[in-house]
């Protein structure tokens, strides 16, 4: 997504996803799977709703008792030579990187893929800032190519088949890869890739989980990229959201059993890797150096309110993957760094509900996202609690309001309201053809795609007084 | 159960406006069931249109309503999982000491039709033949907040003559959501789409659900695509009132 895009509206950019039939194909290609596999997973593993308990327990303990598990981690992760650097805002969260990446004396780093790293705006900060940034992961070097961001947390490529990749690489890779042979486009990506991995001076990835006692971070991926771009370099550097915490290892293997089924339908990842600290004596690798960034950006905030429960997630991407809304536009059309259910609580807390009012609302409340999360956050009550605010600050517009208020008054005085259903619905009936209203003035959102059945002509309320139990008949 | 037990019908303002014979034949199931049924007089809506909205203070205002013109009878049953669970939402919805055990014990005692004949009164058809084939639906709220899945199945199955097909992705959500379909059209017909699609491939005469809303979504767009599939609410067909006109059919 360029940037003109993210400043179109939400609904302009659905439409142009609607509108965009290779996307639609691309994204019934992936969940579909995806939504395959996680079913079959599931059913494998007779214990995976008491692994869910455990794995909500796991991150509701921790986020209660965070200032405990952070100073800790702090204090072991300093013990084992890492450095540790507290951030608040995304802005500055970059620019300590970059400053870290320009110490170390930096021309190309090596990134793999991280979800914060997009959130805090690393790439364009390390890219404004000169630095050569090679994106390791198969998925991010395409987007890197297309010049666009992720549409997905797990897949960030989702939104692009196989055909269109392949015209990518035809441009960009030397020599081409065979068009449309996946195994050749992963070679011709292996060995752009391999010299840089070698040749970067700064590593950066992300966290899947901070390990409190004994100061490691950890790292799950299916092609090796995070280890390739961290261990190498001279320099790594891991940027972590604070909620990333976890008490022991153990506690990371049991969030990860579930985040895996949820998010690919594997039992494990291919890759977990753990760092603890920089390169040691005796040691054969690994870094000299070792940066831990850890970022708060509205995440204490959550703390304290409603969408605490949120900062469970463990972004697995499986309430995307179910999401039919998702489903239809896509993780570019929501605009902010997180698509689809999670991206719709989310993107408020981060951007503002001003800037990104639709995505609580674009949600038909059908609760498949609940269903599916791994650590069961309770999306619909928590993009419920968002409308709330947004009708509690004002946001909502003064037609919805007044309708709304309307209504409200109506419902609350029954006769007022069956008084009002007896004008109304022959009213309605006018402007239908046999059974059907076809078009009607003020329900073009309806009527554009669907007919309305007509109303009946006399209401429920109405024919019972008249015929009582036994209805018309 | 010794005594027939009372109960009141939540008639749902879709049911009201849209198609009465849905409540009919919700009272017809009920007394068949051995049920009292009263219609309180005053009830107009369940307050979601409020909540999903936003405006939990006139969701509040007509939770007031419903659960006082409900509380003095032995069950709530509505023809609507969505608004049956809405109701059942209340005791989250009011904050108010004074209304909260009112709202819980309205929340216990209220039931979706399918779910009430089937699990709490133990009701089978009897004597009730339709010659047709149908797939099913599952609305999301029945689904998901009240568990209806093997319920209107199992009792379907006992219609004679009825041969059900199970449609893809049943259990997928139609793109309705009460305002959303409104809100945001385009998405709700790609969504909805996919869905009338499924109903297609099946082949089935008729579309069952549960849920007045996800059938007039589905029903206008079937119509919209020129599709012969008719659609009745589940408790229509278990009335035996689907000889009569289906959602959208004239004669309504
Ligand atoms: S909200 Fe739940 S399902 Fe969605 S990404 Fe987070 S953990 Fe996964």
């Amino acid at each position: 997504m360029t940037a003109a895009q993210i400043r179109q509206g939400f609904r302009q950019r659905a439409t142009t996803a609607l509108n965009d039939a290779n996307l639609k194909v691309a994204i019934n290609r992936t969940t579909g799977t995806a939504e395959t596999k996680r079913a079959a997973s599931v059913g494998d593993f007779p214990e995976f709703q008491a692994a869910r308990d455990r794995a909500a327990a796991i991150k509701d303990h921790v986020i209660a008792n965070l200032d405990h598990y952070l100073a800790e981690f702090e204090r072991n992760a300093i013990a084992a030579g890492a450095h540790i650097h507290w951030v608040r805002g995304a802005s500055e969260a970059a620019s300590i990187v970059t400053r870290i990446c320009k110490d170390a004396g930096a021309k190309r780093v090596t990134r793999s893929k991280s979800m914060l790293g997009e959130e805090i705006g690393l790439p364009h900060a390390l890219d404004d800032a000169g630095i050569e940034r090679v994106e390791t992961d198969l998925a991010e070097h395409i987007i890197q190519l297309a010049g666009e961001r992720p549409s997905h947390i797990i897949w960030p490529a989702m939104h692009r088949t196989r055909e269109d990749v392949a015209v990518l690489f035809q441009k960009d890779h030397h020599p081409p890869p065979v068009a449309g042979d996946a195994a050749s486009m992963v070679a011709s990506a292996r060995n752009v890739l391999r010299g840089k991995f070698l040749s970067a001076d700064v590593g950066i990835s992300g966290a899947n989980f901070l390990v409190a006692d004994t100061g490691a971070t950890c790292t799950v991926t299916n092609e090796g990229n995070a280890e390739l771009s961290t261990t190498p370099p001279r320099v790594h550097i891991v940027t972590a959201g604070i909620e990333k915490l976890v008490p022991s290892t153990d506690h990371a293997m049991a969030l990860l059993r579930v985040l895996v089924r949820s998010a690919t339908g594997g039992e494990v990842t291919q890759y977990t890797t753990f760092h603890c600290g920089p390169k040691r004596q005796g040691d054969a690798d690994g870094p000299e150096e070792m940066h831990i960034v850890l970022v708060d950006n509205g995440r204490s905030r959550m703390l304290g309110d409603e969408f605490r429960t949120m900062l469970r997630c463990i972004r697995c991407g499986a309430c995307m993957n179910h999401c039919v809304v998702y489903r239809q536009i896509g993780g570019h059309a929501y605009g902010g760094t997180y698509p689809g259910p999670m991206g719709a609580v989310l993107t408020p807390v981060l951007d503002g509900l001003a800037k990104s009012r639709d995505l609580p609302f674009a949600c038909t409340l059908n609760g498949r996202c609940e269903e599916v999360c791994p650590v069961r956050i309770p999306l619909k009550t928590l993009l419920k609690a968002w409308r709330f605010r947004s009708w509690d600050s004002q946001q909502e517009v003064g037609a919805m309001r007044f309708g709304l208020g309307l209504w409200g008054f109506a419902a609350r005085r029954p006769r007022l309201y069956r008084f009002g259903t007896r004008i109304a619905l022959p009213l309605m009936r006018l402007f239908g053809r046999d059974g059907w209203i076809i078009r009607m003035p003020f329900d073009k959102g309806w009527t554009q795609t669907r007919d309305l059945p007509r109303p009946a002509s006399r209401s429920f309320m109405s024919q019972h007084r008249k015929y009582g139990n036994k209805g018309p008949e | 159960m010794t005594t027939s037990p009372r109960v009141g019908l939540f008639v749902t303002c879709l049911v009201d406006a849209m198609r009465p014979q849905i409540g009919f034949a919700t009272i017809r199931l009920l007394e068949q069931a051995g049920c009292r049924v009263e219609v309180p007089r005053r009830q107009s809506c369940c307050g979601q249109p409020g909540s999903n909205s936003g405006d939990r203070r006139s969701a509040f205002r007509i939770a007031k309503t419903v659960i006082a013109a409900f509380e003095g009878y032995d069950y709530l049953v509505a023809p609507s999982g969505s608004c049956v669970g809405q109701i059942r939402s209340y005791p989250s919805l009011l904050s108010d000491p004074d209304w909260n055990g009112r709202a819980e014990d309205l929340a216990r005692k209220s039931f979706e039709i399918i779910g009430f004949l089937h699990d709490v009164m133990g009701w089978h058809p009897e004597g009730i033949r339709l010659d047709a084939t149908a797939t099913y639906h599952d609305s999301c709220s029945g689904l998901r907040e009240l568990g209806i899945e093997e319920q209107p199945r199992a009792l379907l199955a006992e219609i004679e003559g009825l041969k059900m097909r199970p449609l893809d992705g049943a259990n997928v959500c139609c793109g309705f959501g009460g305002t959303f379909c409104v809100k945001y059209p385009e998405i709700s017909t790609a969504i909805l789409s996919e869905k009338t699609g499924n109903i297609r491939q099946t082949g089935a005469d008729l579309l069952l659900a549960g849920d007045l809303g996800c059938l007039m979504n589905i029903a206008g767009r079937l119509h919209r695509e020129g599709a012969a599939t008719r659609c009745f609410h589940t408790a229509e067909v278990l009335a035996g009132m689907a000889d009569g006109p289906a959602i959208g059919e004239s004669g309504t």
